[in-house]
């Protein structure tokens, strides 16, 4: 079953609340429904919505990259850097940045956290500013920006947890599903106040019975008798903005005919407003972290919308912004480390000149650069490709970012020492803040999952006749000997470079960009085996789902960085040197990391500590926990 | 009242850069440095924007000079609420010793051009903190001039004007046209926010040349060296105040 989950935080939750509610105020005819029934029939229909095109550019029809990866087809467009914004456009966007960073450098951020609310001054500087309605067209009251520019501002806005969970869960989750799929009518209705901050929005989705398997919602809907209104039941929680909103996106059970005539319960997509009445909430959570934002358990009622593929839709798109606003939050905290390392003096000198502090400083911006590179390649996508299919890349963006922000605010800290610990110094509650990257807008154990039956499926289909006839030799003597043939020519270990990926780089990237082209056909060989010795089984080894999901990711990465730094090189940016040495330094630790999953994917139970674990798991829930006996017991 | 306001804004390096002066001491820095609108200019804007606010205004010209990148600031003032540009091109060395007379000669130009009513600008620009602009260019058209203005009230056919001056306020009526310049409290400048930095694109920047306002800007003074303040030397510690009284006459202080 499909599995989502999204902002949330800590738990608790409120019992239901009934009430009917409302007329009618949609299309009935814009209801689309569908079955949240099989996880890979959902995402295979998945299209990326298009972001909205601010400046009429010509958009390429593209295949998508992350996908092809899985055949080993590697689209050498993609190491041309996207360059989106024309120059009116970029200029006008680093006009829009100063007064952004101007008003966020005022945000008491550390009073926020110890109060858990936010200010009304700053939400209503916020609305001023207009970064209520990013995404929302113009001509609906927006800045009608796109990806790029999304995610140029997200860099700025990340700097306050709080508000930046308040700012995603309003545009990039709550108002979503309208501009995705609400018709003319509804986004007139509601757009304009959306993009005002006179509305807030919510996405309402998580149950307390229903987290990463967003299918499985109980929450009902049901047609009055006369059919002018639905009535719905049911409850949620962890719904950020949940307290203030006053717009939400409910995500109910309808009953709906299908095919063969029977009724059948599907997820619908209500558009819900506060004053319809019916709707309470809850006290807001005692949080880890994000303290300022207001998450809290829901009830709603309302109606229309479209369902489940709706909801994927619109946390597969918001996921992209994830890099930038992690790398925008990393590189203020790394600049605040570094100041510390050269000023601070230990055994007589400063701690930058201590080895294991320069490795982490290293390590670190390595990571933010391919951060930074992935997320603004993926918005460059979005922005610039025909009907893009980026779910894969949004995914592989949010897996690495949430995780490489988790890892360096917790280096910074450790950077600071006992400092760090302090309340008086913003890590430790950046580090909370954090934590909660990983678990919302889909865990990452579950997009891993995603990323890997995406790409699987999308190699099996043009795979399905190979992988047949190889896993039925006798039936098919000739081919299989033909194909052994050719894999026997075809080195798993030392594949020949035949793709010339270091053609279309600066001839200095050579190195790695071969690094790059290895690891791409090996994966090409260790997906085709994979799915040859499983078939359909594949998708529920989830430890081989994870090593396809990690070498993806890092596939991506090291594409993004070469990508990146080469173009910085050949048009002579400030410091493009630097840019070169960091793309290296990442394209040798992520060829490192790939080498040792496809050791194991090829080597499988041999070399995989897989049987192992599991056993030992096992073993565990046996014993419902940890079941060595203590060091110290002794056979008396 | 329906008056017509000219801002001048100008372009400086950003008050949190740190200055530091070219290898060959012909100046500051500037390339890949951070530039922002003159603080003190954006307290002129801003209050020019509340003249509008008030229907006191109904025309605001943000006015600056410099070279292509001066664009930039006068879109910020458009983006905070200024109706049009005008950009007088200077660029290259003739900037680098571009005076206030110079600017003061421009402004007043416009000043007869435009019908404007009040002038206003910074009291003075963080680069080179001349102050003068305001009183020359009162000077050059023969208004009246209200400098370092700390509140200002339009009281038909003239403004009552707080100024900060030394050990106190001074409250001045100053006949229209007039001149005046903004001081640090004057107000509390606003943040362009987005929409209106979108729609500032759309309000237009005229481009001019000094020649085309009979402004000569060929250089009258030539930069001999720059250089940063010296370097503030490592104090020492003493045990006592004897000792230190000691130490002063040593140095010769007492």
């Amino acid at each position: 079953m499909a599995s989502y989950k999204f902002l949330a935080s800590k738990s608790s939750w409120m019992p239901i609340l009934t009430r009917h509610v409302s007329k009618s105020y949609y299309f009935r005819t814009a209801q689309l429904s569908c079955s949240a029934s099989m996880y890979e029939k959902d995402i295979k229909e998945y299209k990326a919505p298009q972001t909205e095109a601010t400046t009429e550019v010509k958009k390429l029809k593209r295949p998508p990259f992350g996908k092809n990866l899985f055949l080993g087809k590697f689209d050498t467009e993609v190491l041309a850097f996207p360059e989106v914004l024309d120059k009116e456009r970029l200029q006008m966007l680093e006009e829009m940045v100063a007064p952004v960073e101007k008003f966020f450098e005022a945000i008491d951020s550390k009073k926020i956290d110890a109060e858990g609310e936010i200010p009304k001054e700053t939400l209503d500087g916020l609305k001023a500013l207009g970064l209520f309605g990013q995404q929302i067209p113009t001509d609906y009251g927006g800045l009608g920006f796109n990806a790029t520019e999304f995610s140029r501002i997200a860099e700025i806005t990340a700097l306050d947890s709080s508000v930046a969970v308040i700012l995603a869960a309003h545009q990039s989750i709550g108002l979503k599903g309208l501009l995705i799929a609400g018709n003319e009518e509804q986004k007139a209705k509601y757009l304009p106040r959306l993009a005002s901050g006179e509305w807030t929005a919510a996405f309402c989705l998580t149950e307390p019975g229903s987290g990463s398997d967003a299918g499985s919602v109980q929450t009902k809907a049901v047609l009055s008798d006369d059919g002018d209104y639905w009535i719905m039941n049911g409850n949620k929680i962890w719904i950020s903005n949940g307290g203030i909103a006053d717009f939400f996106t409910v995500f109910a059970k309808t009953p709906v005919r299908n095919i063969a005539g029977e009724m059948e319960d599907r997820v619908t997509a209500f558009l819900v407003e506060r004053s319809f009445g019916g709707v309470t909430n809850g006290k807001p959570e005692d949080k880890l972290g994000i303290r300022g934002s207001n998450t809290l358990p829901e009830n709603v009622l309302g109606e229309v919308g479209a369902g489940f593929k709706i909801a994927l839709n619109i946390l597969n798109s918001g996921r992209f912004s994830m890099g930038s606003s992690g790398a925008g939050m990393l590189k203020k905290l790394l600049g605040w480390s570094a100041e510390h390392a050269i000023n601070r003096k230990q055994f007589g000198k400063p701690l930058m000149e201590f080895e294991l502090i320069q490795e982490k400083f290293a390590k670190m911006a390595t990571t933010i650069y391919a951060m930074e590179s992935m997320s603004y390649l993926t918005s460059g996508m979005l922005d610039s490709y025909e009907e893009p299919d980026c779910a894969m890349e949004a995914a592989m963006v949010k897996v690495f970012s949430s995780e490489a922000v988790w890892n360096c605010t917790s280096e910074c800290l450790q950077i600071l020492g006992g400092l760090g610990y302090m309340k008086d110094y913003p890590y430790e509650r950046y580090l909370r803040d954090a934590r909660i990257l990983l678990i919302f807008e889909g865990t990452n154990e579950i997009l891993r999952i995603l990323i890997s039956i995406l790409g699987l499926q999308h190699a099996g289909k043009s795979l399905a006749d190979i992988v047949r006839k190889v896993r039925n030799p006798t039936a098919n003597p000739g081919y299989v000997l033909k194909k052994m043939w050719r894999r026997f020519r075809r080195n798993p270990q030392n594949p020949r470079l035949d793709l010339n990926l270091n053609y279309y780089l600066h001839p200095n990237l050579r190195r790695p960009s071969e690094l790059l082209e290895k690891r791409v056909l090996q994966f090409e060989i260790a997906v085709e085996n994979l799915l040859s010795y499983y078939g359909k089984e594949v998708g529920n080894k989830q430890m081989d789902l994870r090593r396809v999901a990690d070498i993806a990711i890092d596939l991506f990465a090291m594409t993004a960085v070469l990508s990146r730094s080469s173009r910085a090189y050949c048009i002579g940016l400030r410091n493009a040197e630097h840019e070169l040495a960091l793309a290296n330094s990442f394209c040798v630790e992520a060829d490192l990391r790939c080498e040792r999953n496809i050791t194991e994917l090829f080597g499988g139970d041999f070399v995989t500590q897989d049987l192992a674990m599991k056993k030992i798991a096992e073993t565990i829930f046996q014993n419902k926990g940890y079941c060595a006996e203590h060091p110290l017991k002794q056979n008396l | 009242m329906s008056l017509r306001i000219l801002v001048g804004v100008k372009r400086v390096i950003d008050y949190a850069v740190k200055i530091r002066v070219k290898p060959d001491k012909s100046g500051v820095i500037t390339e890949g440095v951070k530039h922002s609108m003159n603080p003190f200019d954006e307290i002129a804007i801003e209050e020019a924007v509340r003249m509008k606010e008030k229907k006191i205004a109904k025309e605001i010209v943000a006015f600056s000079c410099g070279p292509a990148q001066c664009q930039e600031t006068l879109r910020t003032a458009l983006a905070m609420g200024a109706d049009r540009g005008i950009h007088v091109e200077v660029a290259g060395p003739q900037y680098e010793t571009l005076q206030p007379l110079h600017i003061s000669k421009m402004l007043a130009k416009l000043a007869k051009d435009e019908q404007i009513d009040i002038i206003i600008v910074g009291k003075q620009a963080i680069d080179d903190d001349c102050n003068q602009t305001a009183q020359m260019t009162a000077a050059l058209l023969d208004w009246p001039q209200a400098t370092s203005a700390s509140k200002i009230e339009a009281k038909d056919g003239s403004l009552q004007v707080v100024r900060e001056i030394d050990g106190g306020l001074e409250t001045i009526k100053v006949k229209l046209p007039t001149v005046v310049s903004a001081d640090l409290r004057l107000n509390e400048p606003r943040y362009a926010t987005l929409p209106n930095i979108m729609k500032a694109k759309k309000k237009p920047i005229k481009k001019l040349t000094p020649k085309d306002l009979g402004v000569d800007v060929s250089p009258r003074i030539q930069i001999v060296t720059v250089e940063e303040p010296p370097v503030r030397l490592a104090g020492a510690k003493v045990e006592n105040v004897d000792m230190v009284v000691e130490k002063l006459k040593a140095l010769g202080h007492a």
